[in-house]
């Protein structure tokens, strides 16, 4: 157990956050500003994946895939939007976790009556490919950074958005009071949308990133929708930044603790239990955060109370 | 008095053979993964099947997708069983299932013919007389990993699995055979696709080879991984994770890999031949081992059929048992507990033109069998 070693699953940990932020981001926006609870959030996920994917066969090129991904969940989510989704606000939240779960099973089934069942290829530019020496000895992988700078990017650039800009007003301002920012003359219905294809294209985004160094296939958005709301829950729900900080902290204790809880339980155990226990408490570990923070704080770090 | 029992036992054979057509048609149930992820398994299993049976009059199947759930599989099947009536059933793809369906079906006096999972329990001491494996016992792709690993001189191995019971057979199938050190032993969450964390381990613990067993997409997203992290390490697995269906997605990351199977594109014998080329030109595809799988349980149960009426409990075991008929893989017979004894290949993912795709490099284990005969009671 190096320092090295430790560093690099620091950075693991620190890239799964970021990957984990443009999910929860989207989703604690659309929650925040409409109410409404959204599980079809994974599917656009799949979404960007699959359209980054089919460009990047027809083109070759992984940045127009990425532009695909942002812009292909985005119209997606437009769709979505005005053709269900508009109709859930009024409803009590059962029913939009029922629309939205069918919404999972249409969009699924969908996506596999298109591109089959078997998984698609999409791969990193070649000039991402290979490592990065940040320091003599510790060598970590360029695309990861990548996926670190890029989120980093759009952490700073969503802040922009909605601490300076109009949009980003009429958006707070939402949050605050629904009825009162209607009532003032702005066309909520479009900011709705504006708001749902902007979730949407973030965990595109996010799906097409992730999609080039795993595997992109059908069902592949829900994993990481599960963890993406336990990272609104521990951010409080509405908040981006909490979804900001929740999102490193789930991703850096995921990480830590699958690493190092088997070789800490080894001190005590037999090496072949240890393995077998570590890895089991390394994957509750989350929820396990997630309880006692509820616990000190029970809406959330940055949640309304 | 003679003549007239040599009479009777004359009409009886005639009776017997006037409703020849209606005994001989036998009614299969397939409960397989037609949706959602690990889909393309079952597709495979269910295309070769089909193709197996293809014009053949006298099977009729009834096909329901699982859903990749334990319940919801229980349900089928005894929906087939009770009202549908089916005489046989086969399809499922994954042990968990396998466990949940096999037991009831064959305490109910049905034939259950596994085109892949084959979970230790199965074969050992819950083996029955009704349930036979087409494929494999789950172990024995890993312990010819294991042997190769020998072979190749590795010394050290970093060994993974998913952390669920098949990944668990995995690991004792490699160590099983396996006699160097273990440089690293890790079991990953099930369903993971991220190995940033554990690649770093592989770095760090100074191993000299990598197994891994992780079935399906998490195999991609690990040899993606892999070959950019610039750890130059050979790596041997089974080859569930470069089976035809996702090579073309784990893409170059994969070429070179060497990968233990009990079937190849490139066996040489005619059945093998035949089944490749019939398949391309039904689906348009390559088969991958899955659909060898299914196509080998097609014919297996034409075979039996073609010795024994099915509504004969007895003598149609007996023709299943002796597996008459000529399998994709060559030499193919049943052990004791109803398991294949095979050969088992280690492969090596080439290129053909474009397509990524694997060839034979040497026999692994000759006739193999598995570790759990001696626990079946049969």
């Amino acid at each position: 157990m190096t320092s090295i070693l430790i560093f690099e699953q620091l950075l693991n940990g620190i890239q799964f956050g970021t990957m984990l932020f443009l999910m929860s981001a989207g989703l604690t926006l659309i929650f925040g500003v409409m109410g409404l609870i959204n599980l079809a959030h994974g599917s656009f996920y799949m979404i960007g994946a699959f359209s980054a994917a089919l460009i990047a066969s027809l083109t070759g090129s992984f940045w127009l895939a990425l532009l695909a991904s942002l812009s292909g969940a985005a119209i997606a989510g437009v769709l979505v939007e005005i053709i269900i989704i508009r109709r859930l606000y009024r409803r009590d939240h059962l029913d939009q976790v029922l629309a939205t779960f069918a919404l999972i099973l249409l969009l699924s089934e969908g996506v596999r009556w298109c591109f089959g069942a078997f998984p698609l290829y999409l791969d990193i530019p070649k000039n991402l490919n290979g490592t990065f020496p940040i320091l003599d000895d510790i060598i970590y992988s360029k695309y990861r950074l990548f996926i670190i700078f890029m989120g980093l990017l759009i952490a700073a650039g969503l802040y922009i958005l909605i601490s300076k800009t109009r949009l980003g007003v009429r958006i707070r301002a939402g949050q605050n009071d629904r009825q009162m920012i209607s009532a003032l003359g702005i066309d909520i219905s479009k900011l709705y949308t504006i708001v749902f294809a902007l979730g949407a294209s973030l965990a595109g985004l996010a799906g097409a990133m992730i999609g080039a160094i795993q595997s992109v296939e059908v069902g592949m958005g829900e994993p990481i929708l599960i963890l993406a709301f336990v990272v609104i829950v521990i951010g409080g729900i509405g908040s981006i930044k909490g979804a900001l900080i929740g999102s490193i902290l789930v991703g850096v204790t995921d990480t830590i603790g699958r690493v190092f809880l088997p070789e800490l339980l080894k001190i005590f155990m037999e090496p072949a239990s240890a393995t077998s226990v570590g890895s089991s408490i390394g994957s509750m570990l989350i929820y396990i955060l997630m309880a006692l923070i509820l616990i000190i704080k029970p809406s959330g770090l940055f949640g309304k109370t | 008095m003679k003549k007239f029992t040599t009479t009777l036992a004359a009409l009886m054979i005639l009776g017997s053979s006037s409703s020849f057509g209606d005994g001989h048609k036998v009614k299969v149930g397939m409960i397989t993964t037609l949706s959602g992820g690990g889909s393309g398994l079952g597709i495979d299993v269910r295309d070769g099947f089909m193709l197996a049976i293809k014009g053949n009059k006298n099977i009729s199947v009834i096909t329901k997708d699982d859903q990749r759930k334990p319940d919801i599989a229980v349900q089928l099947a005894d929906k087939m069983i009770q009202s549908d009536k089916v005489d046989v059933l086969t399809g499922i793809i994954w042990s968990n299932l396998a466990m949940a369906v096999v037991p009831a079906t064959v305490n109910q006096g049905k034939f259950y013919l596994s085109p892949n999972a084959g979970p230790s329990k199965l074969a050992g001491k819950g083996c029955h007389k009704n349930y036979f494996n087409v494929a494999w016992q789950n172990d024995n792709l890993h312990e010819a990993a294991g042997g190769y690993a020998n072979s190749a001189g590795f010394k050290n191995s970093f060994i993974l699995a998913p952390n669920y019971p098949a990944g668990k057979d995995a690991l004792t199938g490699y160590k099983r055979y396996f006699k160097g050190s273990l440089a690293g032993e890790i079991y990953t969450k099930l369903g993971q696709k991220d190995y940033a964390a554990e690649i770093a381990q592989i770095r760090a613990s100074g191993a000299d080879s990598v197994f891994f067993f992780l079935p399906g997409g998490m195999g991609i997203g690990f040899m993606k991984q892999f070959s950019q992290s610039g750890i130059k390490l050979p790596v041997v697995g089974p080859a569930f994770s470069f089976d035809q269906g996702i090579l073309k997605a784990v893409g170059d990351a994969a070429l070179g890999v060497k990968n233990t199977s009990q079937w190849s594109k490139d066996i040489d014998n005619n059945a093998n031949k035949k089944f490749v080329k019939d398949f391309q030109s039904e689906y348009g595809r390559l088969p991958s081992l899955y659909a060898s799988q299914g196509y080998d349980t097609g014919k297996l149960l034409i075979s039996a059929m073609s010795k024994a009426k099915v509504k004969d409990k007895d003598k149609f075991r007996d023709a299943l048992r002796k597996a008459d008929f000529s399998s994709t893989r060559g030499k193919f017979s049943f052990d004791k507990n109803h398991h294949p004894i095979q050969d088992i290949y280690v492969r090596e993912v080439i290129k053909e033109g474009k397509i990524l795709t694997n060839k034979i490099v040497s026999v692994g284990l000759k006739d193999h069998s598995n570790a759990y005969v001696s626990e079946c009671k049969m």
